[in-house]
């Protein structure tokens, strides 16, 4: 079964959102996503600077199979994006949460945070597909 | 209704990620993928072809009956068990379908064509016996199984009695052979060296758990898909359909013009399409950014025309995208593909990429 850590918020689209000490929002796609995808070849990532609005697509995400859109669960400016994906994409599926990263956004709004799915929640998500 | 092959239960037992192809419950992956086509490339891995129609044509009108309906020619067939790639076509040259036929005898051939199309293949080629003393029979006794590599003939040889290693030992390219209880052909759709085996659907489980010992890796449909492009082979539906000729679809080499007297489905179309240009073709194309190329994508020429990629994906030999795209004639040998609002430049080659093992382009 699928990684699901506890202290992380979801998206039903299956990204995960984790709060840093920073203030800044940590995003990237749940170990459930990655599985589904398959192998992971080809990462688009948004621009540094970019002013992102929640539930709009910023980022794509291509298996050998298919190309899957990757949105921003908050709104808010993108800080950092890891650019190692760009050379190591496979990095998603070994590593979704921790290596795996996507991009940081500097929310307007911390408290969109609280309308995402908790694991529990997001565990329930996913096993009704 | 999901449809099932033999091996079903071996592919769940695999640990399978199963998705339905065309109402097949088919695997599209065992783990990676990407280590499945390394596997073909550079060992032995085993598909599941069982979803594929197979049709026996047999009677006294079989090899006429044939010759009318495909548009390369069986007539060109004469030792048991021989192969050949073809078309069946529309009456405006369109292709049904493509497939292999083989030889058994005069009054008896095999014709194996695309699961994805089988009720119209079947409603076609019934169609098409008008006039011809021939009995159409789908096999569907039969399973099929794909072993494809460099080590895929050694591996299989493993499992195979004596008298069936015997036969094997100098079976020719595109030839088949029919053996104890299984038919082995060295054919393919990868690229590589190996058989595709039809064997009586019972012994599937054996026959599997046999070659999985002898160290032979059960691969998907997505390693598949990727092995026959990296191939430069059509398939279906992407690269060519009922409304494209197979000349806008590097399919020229599988119509037998000669005889001129031979008056096979779609003849007076091609020949009408011949005198008057077809306009289009289709090639190989290479990504020379970052991105992967994927079917639908509109392709630009160097003096504004227009194209479609046909079928596109990540190579994982080369490690870039490959595509193939028909484009007009008079394409180039650069074009952009447009990606997501940009358009990337890419390299217009000879569709085929891989060919045992070795890159190409």
């Amino acid at each position: 079964m699928s990684e699901i850590p506890s202290e992380l918020k979801y998206a039903k689209s299956h990204e995960w959102a984790r709060l840093e000490d920073d203030g800044t929002v940590t995003v990237g796609i749940s170990d459930h996503a990655q599985a589904l995808l398959g192998d992971v070849v080809f990462v688009e990532l948004p621009e540094v600077d970019a002013e992102v609005s929640a539930e709009s697509e910023v980022a794509v995400v291509e298996s050998v199979k298919a190309a899957s859109d990757v949105y921003t669960p908050v709104t808010g400016t993108v800080v950092a994006i890891n650019e190692t994906l760009e050379d190591a994409p496979e990095t998603l599926n070994n590593d979704p949460y921790v290596d795996g990263w996507m991009f940081k956004i500097e929310p307007s709004d911390t408290a969109e945070l609280d309308g995402l799915l908790s694991s529990d929640d997001y565990a329930e998500s996913i096993a009704d597909e | 209704m999901v449809s099932k092959t033999p091996f079903h239960a071996s592919h769940l037992d695999a640990g399978a990620r199963m998705v339905d192809f065309g109402g097949w419950d088919m695997p599209m992956a065992y783990g990676s993928q990407i280590e499945e086509h390394h596997q073909v490339r550079q060992d032995a891995g085993m598909f599941d072809v069982s979803h594929m129609t197979v049709v026996d044509v047999t009677g006294a009108a079989a090899r006429d009956y044939l010759r009318h309906l495909i548009a390369n020619d069986v007539g060109k067939l004469s030792l048991p068990g021989k192969a050949m790639y073809g078309a069946m076509l529309n009456e405006s040259g369109g292709v049904v379908d493509d497939l292999i036929v083989y030889y058994f005898d005069e009054n008896h051939y095999r014709v194996v064509v695309n699961a994805t199309t089988r009720d119209k293949d079947m409603a076609w080629m019934t169609r098409q016996t008008t006039g011809f003393d021939v009995a159409l029979k789908e096999r569907t006794d039969l399973a099929m199984l794909a072993v494809q590599g460099p080590n895929a003939r050694d591996k299989t040889g493993a499992i195979l009695s004596d008298e069936q290693r015997v036969a094997v030992a100098d079976l020719k390219i595109f030839q088949g052979v029919e053996t104890g209880d299984l038919f082995i052909a060295r054919t393919g759709y990868t690229g590589e060296d190996g058989y595709e085996i039809m064997l009586p659907a019972e012994q599937a489980g054996s026959i599997w758990d046999a070659l999985v010992k002898a160290g032979v890796q059960p691969c998907g449909l997505g390693a598949r898909d990727t092995l026959r492009l990296e191939a430069g082979m059509n398939l279906y539906g992407n690269d060519m359909d009922e409304s494209i000729s197979p000349l806008a679809a590097n399919m020229g080499w599988t119509i037998a013009w000669e005889p001129e007297d031979r008056d096979f489905v779609g003849r007076r179309a091609l020949e009408q399409q011949k005198t008057d240009g077809i306009g289009e073709k289709l090639v190989g194309l290479v990504l020379e950014e970052r991105g992967i190329m994927r079917a639908g994508q509109k392709v630009v020429t160097e003096d504004g025309g227009e194209g479609v990629i046909t079928s596109g994906t990540m190579s994982p030999t080369l490690g870039k995208s490959i595509a193939m795209a028909r484009v007009p004639e008079n394409a180039g040998d650069e074009v952009q593909v447009e990606i997501r609002n940009k358009r990337l430049p890419a390299k217009v080659v000879a569709p085929g990429f891989v060919r045992k093992g070795k890159a190409l382009v």
